[in-house]
């Protein structure tokens, strides 16, 4: 099946804005400005029944529909922070299909009536911005944005935006306070976003792969869309395949798509021939998907059925472990990025990734007893449920499934007590 | 001179993406310009944004302090920043950071004798597929270099080192 989001791959120079328009770009934005009235776009992506493809999972259209209509102005805001270990599709879709990305953007600022849209990148997307701020100003230089667009009363600006190095800034309200020029830290919520957003207005805040597939649901229908994935989970998911395989990569697939195509047919197998012990389905922040039982290899990779493994597709950053990985180290790892993370908001985040790490660290030395990883999982369970933003939860998924799952990785290398 | 005088065609185009209410959001990028020449943010600086947008010195050094690609001291002129996150360190980061210490001369953290580089070993960079892989954070912004082997770089600090080119 020709791609969907990645459509680079069999057009070559998609990120060039004639190549683009050529293939049909920007069409669907005319199309919606002209002939459609805002909220009837947000009923077509309502119908597609496409979700947040950020890891949360939200329907997009209803999300776009809690706009608060009597506070004004209205923002969008591309979730561009693409920090989570294990993903990197949405700097492939910006690199490689930008434009389709600016206009699902766009698209979901007329939605909502937004005349000023805001793209939030990490940092370290230093040239993407770059670009992205050039196929900016040659959208606004062919009429595609700027003031009264088309003839209409509708204006609308894009302004790229630098983060600076902060994983918690992909947390949708941590983000809107760096956007504001302050510390990444989440808001409590309620108010969510669409009441209460950027500068205090309603605000929309999507990733960027989910803005990738609103152009082609407006050019083609609802109805298309839903041929595409399972019922539950319509349409396609980049998975961003990496660790132990032969060839990772972004695979864009339908969803419902099983492990074991995604390995062994997309990824070519586990590297040296050896055997999957783990999946981590959605990145660093995932439960452990134990593959004691080749089975699990064939369930299909939508959000309902990953669930029923006990873990989530999150936003399908698929971190394949071999049998040579052991979780003692696996899980110091996970820690200390967590630890480096914490916004430090909250306590039970902040300290307890911090006495986390200093018993993932001296089990892993060997200095541990079994005693230091019955405290470890405790103190993962403390953090469980305390804390502001998922973060924290997030810290502890590793932690816990590893120690529940496979205790031996640790007993192995700690003394009895 | 002050940050205004010294780039006004920046610092206008960087105020003009936000609404008046919202000026204080123009501290990143004010932030990123103010570090651009010595690869890190003087007290002077500090002092220049906080006038600017009508914000304390102590609000811009808190957010110095806490995104990690602002810096408060001077280090070498590049910054070498290997991700050893997990899905790099699963496909041998941590053993070509060994490797590229060994080669340099020195440990994580320590910057080269003529002041080129230091080496920082950082979280994710979103290139999981392509590790091992690095980031250099320079006077000529942030750049990735990926698929990387300890010769292929010490090419590139090399050419860093002519004050021009990149290895692809």
């Amino acid at each position: 099946m020709a791609h969907i989001l990645l459509r680079h791959r069999e057009i070559p120079d998609m990120n060039k804005l004639g190549v683009y328009q050529k293939n049909g770009g920007l069409d669907a934005f005319k199309n919606a400005v002209t002939r459609m009235k805002p909220n009837e776009v947000t009923d077509v992506v309502k119908n597609s029944g496409l979700r947040g493809r950020g890891g949360a999972g939200f329907p997009t259209g209803m999300k776009w529909s809690f706009i608060d209509n009597k506070n004004w102005p209205h923002y969008v805001v591309a979730n561009a922070d693409e920090s989570e270990p294990g993903t990197f599709k949405d700097r492939e879709i910006m690199e490689g299909n930008p434009f389709q990305f600016l206009e699902g953007l766009m698209l979901a600022s007329y939605a909502v009536g937004a005349n000023a849209s805001y793209i939030y990148l990490r940092g370290e997307f230093w040239d993407i911005g770059a670009s992205l701020d050039a196929q900016i100003a040659e959208l606004e230089a062919e009429g595609y944005l700027g003031d009264k667009l088309f003839g209409t009363d509708y204006s609308l600006r894009l302004y790229t935006h630098l983060g600076a190095g902060a994983y918690i800034c992909g947390e949708e309200t941590a983000l809107l306070e760096s956007l504001e020029g302050k510390r990444g830290q989440p808001r409590n919520r309620p108010p969510f976003p669409p009441a209460v957003g950027l500068y205090a207005k309603p605000t929309i805040i999507n990733n960027v792969e989910t803005f990738t597939n609103v152009p082609l649901i407006l050019a083609k229908g609802a109805d298309w869309y839903k041929t595409i994935g399972t019922a539950d989970s319509p349409g396609v998911k980049i998975f961003s395949l990496s660790g132990r395989v032969q060839k990772p990569g972004n695979y864009e697939l339908p969803l419902g798509t099983t492990f074991r195509e995604l390995i062994y047919t997309h990824g070519g197998g586990v590297m040296d021939d050896r055997k999957v012990k783990a999946i981590m389905p959605a990145g660093a922040s995932s439960s452990l998907i134990m593959v004691d039982d080749e089975k699990v290899l064939d369930t299909p990779m939508d959000y309902a059925t990953v669930r029923t493994l006990k873990a989530d597709l999150g936003s399908a950053s698929v971190i394949i472990i071999d049998d040579t990985v052991s979780l003692d180290w696996l899980v110091n790892k996970t820690v200390h990025f967590f630890k480096h993370e914490s916004c430090g908001k909250c306590t039970p985040c902040r300290e307890g990734t911090y006495w986390m790490s200093h018993l993932t660290e001296r089990i892993h030395a060997g200095h541990g007893t079994t005693a230091d990883v019955d405290l470890l999982l405790n103190v993962a369970k403390q953090i469980q449920g305390k804390c502001l933003c998922a973060l924290g939860e997030f810290s502890t998924m590793a932690v816990v499934t590893s120690i529940e799952r496979s205790r031996q990785d640790f007993d192995r290398v700690v003394k009895a007590q | 001179m002050s940050l205004a005088k010294k780039y006004p065609e920046e610092v206008k185009q960087i105020l003009s993406k936000y609404p008046p209410e919202g000026k204080r959001s123009a501290v990143m990028p004010l932030l990123f310009l103010a570090q651009r020449e010595e690869g890190y943010i003087t007290k002077a600086a500090m002092q220049d944004i906080a006038e600017l947008l009508d914000i304390t010195e102590t609000d811009v050094g808190s957010i110095i302090g806490f995104y990690t690609l602002y810096h408060d001291k001077k280090a070498g002129r590049y910054r070498v920043q290997v991700c050893t996150d997990l899905p790099c360190a699963l496909r041998g980061a941590e053993k070509f950071m060994d490797n590229l210490c060994g080669s340099l001369g020195i440990k994580v953290g320590e910057t080269t004798s003529d002041g080129l580089v230091t080496l920082e070993a950082v979280m994710c960079l979103a290139a999981c597929d392509k590790a091992p892989m690095f980031q250099t954070q320079g006077p000529d912004g942030i750049k990735y270099y990926e698929n990387m082997t300890v010769d292929k770089t010490m090419e590139l600090i090399a050419t860093l080192k002519n004050g021009v080119g990149e290895v692809k």
